[in-house]
């Protein structure tokens, strides 16, 4: 017993004492202020500015790859510290968030077959785009929910995904994940928006689900001049540099594509990581 | 000559990725493109070859005289770690950009089975130290062939128009299946 404990040990200690020799001899000169950048961080390792994790990202501004800007999730004054760390201003920033712009639940949109397979919709999405009828809808398997590292994504009972903006930080890992390209992220702000992304004819689009935007274009008449609400190739758009606040306009609406939804908290005012 | 042979079959007849299907990881993982693939052979070459003789040694000259063949794999994967471990803190100095295009995939070369396999291999057919050092040293070459040739026609390929429900993975798959096929019309070129 003694035997192999000691010749295992010794091989052990051996490999690490060289490793550590190593270590001193390949030493890479790291920065301090990464380290400063590091901890003033999120820490959420979200991946939402492109780099893997908070420590990769701080690498990268103090290389002068990225700017402290390109965090999505840290709010002004952790922006503002970042910057000042490596001698750099930063400028406020209105705050955004996730909007997926599907509501065809169960309960209102038809499946073209049953779906049996990995409870993916990266998965679903290979067989034929999905098992909607609706080309472009929401499979409702959960992808954007697993992507989401701050739990902001629920599965509504009707089996379409919905964003919680008051845990969304607009990190657009979810935009990423999802396979129909479904979700936006918009301006916090924001209260009209077209839920649909379908851009079927009346018919079609009506057949496939009840509340798919037709591209009746009433939302885009209600305006005489200038307007706010486009309709491209059967699908309305909402222009949100200028986007329309008039709740009344959801009710314009034959289908129920267009909606009015209370504007979600300012950053400053949201609970982030 | 009998060197020459096993280099040989080493390298061509039995490949360790395209006959002896070891080594998947980073054979689909890194082969994208061929510069990343180059870097990962040599990272592979030198672990391999190293690591099977060290690995030779210990076990010719520590193992098998106290009667301790049983501790053979772990003892080995103590060894493929610590290679890999070297590797990953020589590049990270030597070639950042490397470093960061390999990423997760140099440490896992520790949890390669060609590199243990080829250890293994060596052990099991009694092979001297200069045969186990060639040998290694070939195997390796035969899997930076095959990810060479597998990363040169991801290249192409992704630039094809592949049927949607075939991208990605799936073509990368057939397309490793038909490089291995094609492969095997080495079987008998060395006894």
């Amino acid at each position: 017993m003694l035997v192999p404990t000691v010749v295992l040990s010794g091989i052990g200690l051996l490999s690490g004492l060289g490793l550590a020799l190593a270590a001193r001899a390949f030493a890479v000169e790291t920065d301090p202020r990464q380290e400063k950048i590091a901890e003033a961080l999120p820490g959420a390792n979200c991946g939402g500015c492109g780099y893997a994790g908070c420590g990769d990202f701080a690498g990268a501004v103090v290389r002068g790859d990225a700017k402290p800007d390109d965090c999505p999730v840290c709010d002004q004054e952790t922006r503002r510290l970042v910057a000042s760390i490596v001698g750099l201003t930063v400028q406020d920033r209105a705050p955004q968030v996730a909007l997926i712009l599907c509501q065809g639940g169960d309960d209102v949109a038809a499946k073209k077959y049953r779906y049996n397979g990995l409870a993916s919709c990266a998965s679903a999405a290979l067989l034929g785009g999905g098992d909607k009828l609706c080309g472009a809808g929401c499979l409702g398997l959960g992808d954007c929910q697993r992507a989401c590292a701050f739990g902001a994504v629920e599965m509504t009972p009707s089996g379409v995904a919905r964003i919680i903006p008051a845990r969304c930080t607009a990190c657009g890992q979810c935009v990423a994940a999802c396979p129909k390209d479904l979700i936006k992220l918009v301006p916090a702000e924001a209260t009209i928006h077209v839920l649909c992304s379908n851009h079927d004819r009346g018919p079609a689009a009506k057949k496939a689900c009840t509340v798919a935007c037709l591209g009746c274009k009433k939302c885009e008449k209600s305006f005489a001049e200038d307007p706010r609400i486009k309709v491209a190739d059967f699908l309305a758009y909402i222009d949100y540099e200028h986007a329309p606040v008039d709740p009344a306009l959801a009710a314009l609406c034959p289908t129920g594509a267009l909606v009015y939804r209370a504007a979600a908290a300012p950053a400053a005012e949201r609970t982030s990581s | 000559m009998q060197l020459v042979l096993l280099v040989l079959s080493a390298i061509l007849v039995n490949n360790f990725v395209l006959s002896r299907f070891l080594g998947i990881c980073p054979f689909l993982g890194v082969s994208k493109k061929l510069s990343t693939a180059l870097g990962m052979t040599a990272a592979v070459m030198f672990v391999m070859t190293l690591a099977s003789t060290v690995c030779w040694l210990v076990f010719h000259g520590l193992l098998r005289p106290y009667g301790l063949e049983y501790l053979q794999t772990i003892s080995f994967i103590l060894i493929i770690a610590a290679m890999v471990q070297l590797v990953e803190l020589a590049l990270q100095k030597l070639s950042p950009g490397l470093y960061r295009s390999l990423g997760i995939y140099l440490p896992l070369i520790t949890t390669n089975c060609a590199v243990l396999g080829c250890a293994v291999m060596n052990i099991m057919n009694e092979s001297s130290l200069l045969v186990t050092a060639v040998f290694s040293l070939a195997a390796a070459v035969g899997f930076g062939l095959a990810l060479v040739l597998f990363s040169g026609i991801r290249e192409v390929l992704a630039l094809a128009d592949t049927p949607r429900s075939f991208r990605g993975t799936a073509i990368a798959l057939l397309t490793a299946g038909t490089l291995s096929l094609s492969f095997m019309g080495f079987a008998g070129l060395v006894k």
